[in-house]
């Protein structure tokens, strides 16, 4: 009976409340400054990297196509969303006094639209670049999309010269993005995120999905477009991307080229590598885990210690790819993110079983 | 009599009545006094007109010369769906357009352009030959490696950067092209410097092959049966260990060294092109290597073994070939090469860096995707088209937008055709 109340939220309103209780204990770890300001940036970068990383589970562990393209969108996303407020953030200012707190909503408004704009501007370059290279075959389509993350790194390098943006200061780095993120914004973005996910892969659409990766022949003679789940799964990936690099723009309120080298297009690679193909809730684990042993490590070891890292993550990954090839939580989802079991329906066709069909036959 | 020449005939005729008309409009058009213009085209609307009508002509005959070489390439693979054909049009489009703008700006828009100063054309043309030929050594590897095993091994850039460090020590540290000068004190220093360069680079082929032999062992060969991504990703992390690992201060550093050079650098100037011995010793020593390599390859017994494994494994194990000894001689041979390269590379452009291998790496795995990936002429010439294509870029369009232009011939190349320029025109199965 006691259960029954709560039913008007659905099945999810335990993700909910514990959404909004994670994000309660940390808002109030930060007030009390338990939390550095340095931890906290941490925390939100962890955020970034498991949208970007969900954007790659999408396109990779789900849907089977390598990228090594989501790094690109996420320059793309980055600098477009930090040219948008650049240029109007200044301008626009409503502040909203609520008793208790103010808000300037011309500002999250403004910052809203932008990281928006650069999420569809990737979604969109995602999908003219996907629709002719996705028909490539695997590690064409990975080296394709590695190709188009040096291209969009060296078009960044050149953004005042070549292309006609002189506020992006090219190589020598963007400067003056308000900083925006807060906490609030970084969190439940990433909590739509992993809900928008969840619900496309528990879909038909989804299911579509992840037959493309399973066996692309044999979806196809099941009458699945292929081709369109492909480009699905690749543009929302970038919409991913794009959203977490207007997220990072205004977080670090500084964007250089430099931040976008294909070499760190591997980082969500390793991610989702790590934390399980085909799994949301690895994936978010292993993100946040990357965040911490790459910018939390940094204060507790040593300065020497730093260049270990690099060593570790490759050999880890080799044994990885050794002993478990699915990653560690491959195709294993907690709690909300599991697939619902709908109830089986029962079919009585009145066909024989196998068993009256040999007793008959006895 | 066939479509192809009619066609063609078609699209000529239509250009030149097009030419025809637009001239004779302009030759009536400028032949009239300003009076009689003013008195007949009272705005001055017609030029603009005249123009418009050009571009839109201009953008239907742009179109048509994409569909016509599209179509001449369409139809002869079996099958071609909606997608083949729009990512034909696609990849031509880019390609053509690309590559009028380049012409556009390599003879008429630089200021110092072909025209002006053909000198530096041909100065921009040596140098594109001499890095071709390193990327050749490169893509060689790249090239058998996924003849055989359909790996992309991308540790073969950091191999090649093991190369050019084991050179360096063996020049600073032991002096090993010194050695036969001090042994044989009678050999003219002509001979000894030769044989100690010589020495040299065998030092860092042998290195690299024994360094590529125990990734084959260590990573590669557990992974022979799992899907290719996971081979794949495998190689992309001994790729990284390689780099960082070697970046560590107690290996070798993190920061830039400067190489010496084993002989003394002598350039010449002929017909005002400035031309080293660096460039004439890659030349030779590359061609050298790509003989061995053929002669091996064709000529003997385990380059047969070799081509009957990457044609069919299974039934080059039936025949009795060792088919686990093939591929690791193929690492072993590939990395040879790759070492070699290093030093040549190192040679040329003194000045050494762990992650020095990424991008001739990548490059050079785009000339054997560019000349048909597993095709060793193909890894040849698609390496000093590469080349060429470089240098020109960064001599006339923008030095930092070289890498970019790799890319994006890649990238225009896997549209139009995926299998490369010497690979067979067959749909690539995953």
């Amino acid at each position: 009976m006691k259960r029954r109340k709560l039913e008007f939220l659905g099945a999810s309103w335990l993700f909910w409340v514990g959404a909004i209780a994670i994000y309660a204990v940390v808002q109030v770890l930060f007030s009390t400054n338990v939390i550095t300001d340095y931890m906290k940036t941490v925390i939100q970068l962890g955020c970034v990297m498991t949208i970007v990383s969900l954007g790659l589970n999408l396109i990779y562990g789900f849907n089977g196509q390598f990228s090594l393209g989501q790094w690109g969108f996420y320059a793309i996303g980055a600098y477009a969303s930090a040219d948008i407020t650049y240029r109007y953030a200044a301008k626009v200012s409503i502040p909203l006094n609520l008793g208790f707190a103010t808000f300037d909503v011309g500002k999250i408004a403004i910052f809203l639209v932008a990281i928006l704009f650069g999420a569809l501007l990737a979604g969109v370059i995602a999908y003219l670049f996907g629709l002719p290279v996705l028909k490539l075959g695997s590690d064409y389509f990975g080296i394709a999309t590695l190709g188009f993350t040096i291209v969009v790194k060296v078009l960044a390098d050149n953004s005042d010269t070549i292309l006609p943006f002189p506020e992006m200061k090219g190589a020598r780095g963007m400067v003056g993005i308000p900083r925006l993120t807060t906490w609030f914004w970084s969190f439940f973005l990433l909590v739509l995120c992993i809900l928008i996910l969840r619900n496309i892969l528990h879909s038909t659409t989804g299911r579509a999905i992840v037959s493309v990766r399973e066996n692309e022949i044999a979806a196809k003679a099941m009458g699945i477009d292929t081709v369109k789940y492909k480009t699905l799964s690749f543009v929302i990936g970038g919409i991913y991307a794009g959203l977490a690099g207007g997220i990072y723009a205004h977080l670090y309120a500084f964007l250089h080229p430099s931040l976008f080298h294909f070499i760190k297009s591997f980082d969500p690679m390793i991610i989702i590598v790590f934390g399980g193909l085909g799994s949301i809730t690895g994936t978010i684990v292993a993100a946040f885990a990357w965040a911490f042993s790459l910018e939390g490590l940094r204060i507790i070891l040593p300065s020497g210690a730093e260049a270990w890292r690099y060593i570790i993550y490759p050999v880890a990954l080799l044994l990885i790819m050794l002993l478990r090839p699915q990653g560690l939580l491959g195709g294993i989802e907690w709690g909300f993110l599991k697939p619902i079991q709908w109830p089986r329906r029962k079919i009585d066709t009145g066909a024989p079983t196998v068993e009256t069909a040999t007793q008959e036959a006895v | 009599m066939n479509r192809t020449l009619k066609s063609l005939a078609l699209f000529l005729g239509g250009i030149a009545l097009g030419v025809a008309a637009a001239g004779l409009f302009m030759l009536f058009h400028s032949s009239l006094t300003p009076q009689e213009l003013e008195a007949w085209d009272k705005d001055g609307v017609v030029p603009g007109l005249v123009m418009q009508a050009g571009s839109i002509g201009f953008g239907v005959w742009f179109l048509y010369l994409v569909g016509w070489i599209t179509r001449s390439q369409i139809r002869k693979q079996a099958g071609a769906g909606f997608g083949k054909i729009a990512r034909s049009v696609a990849g031509n489009a880019l390609m053509i357009l690309l590559g009028l703008w380049f012409l556009w700006r390599m003879f008429i828009q630089h200021p110092e352009g072909v025209l002006i100063n053909p000198t530096l054309f041909a100065q921009y043309i040596v140098d594109g030959i001499r890095l071709g030929f390193v990327y050749a050594l490169i893509s060689l590897g790249y090239t058998m490696v996924y003849g055989i095993v359909r790996l992309i091994n991308f540790a073969h850039g950091d191999v090649f950067m093991v190369g050019s460090f084991t050179s360096f020590y063996a020049i600073k540290a032991m002096r090993l092209h010194l050695l036969p000068a001090k042994l044989f004190p009678s050999l003219s220093q002509w001979v000894a410097i030769t044989i100690g360069t010589v020495l040299v680079i065998i030092l860092s082929m042998l290195v690299c092959a024994l360094l590529a032999i125990t990734i084959e062992r260590v990573a590669y060969k557990p992974l022979r049966n799992a899907p290719r991504i996971a081979a794949l990703i495998t190689a992309i992390s001994v790729s990284f260990f390689l780099e960082y690992f070697s970046s560590l201060p107690e290996v070798f550093t993190s920061n830039y060294i400067i190489y010496e050079q084993p002989f003394k650098v002598v350039s010449w100037k002929i017909l005002g092109v400035q031309i080293s011995n660096v460039t004439i010793i890659i030349i030779l020593v590359s061609i050298l290597f790509l003989l061995l390599l053929r002669w091996i390859v064709y000529g003997t017994k385990t380059g047969k073994a070799m081509r009957a494994t990457s044609w069919d494994k299974p039934t080059a194990r039936l025949m009795g070939i060792d088919v686990d000894n093939v591929i690791t001689k193929t690492f072993a041979i590939g990395a040879a090469l790759a070492g070699a390269g290093g030093v040549l590379y190192a040679i040329a452009y003194p000045q050494l860096i762990v992650f020095m291998g990424i991008m001739p790496g990548l490059k050079a795995f785009v000339a054997a995707v560019l000349g048909g990936i597993g095709n060793l002429t193909g890894a040849f010439v698609g390496s000093l088209i590469m080349g060429q294509a470089e240098m020109l870029s960064a001599g006339y369009i923008l030095t930092p937008m070289r890498d970019a232009i790799a890319f994006t011939i890649l990238i225009i190349v896997l549209l139009i055709r995926p299998t490369g320029i010497f690979g067979e025109p067959e749909g690539e199965k995953a």
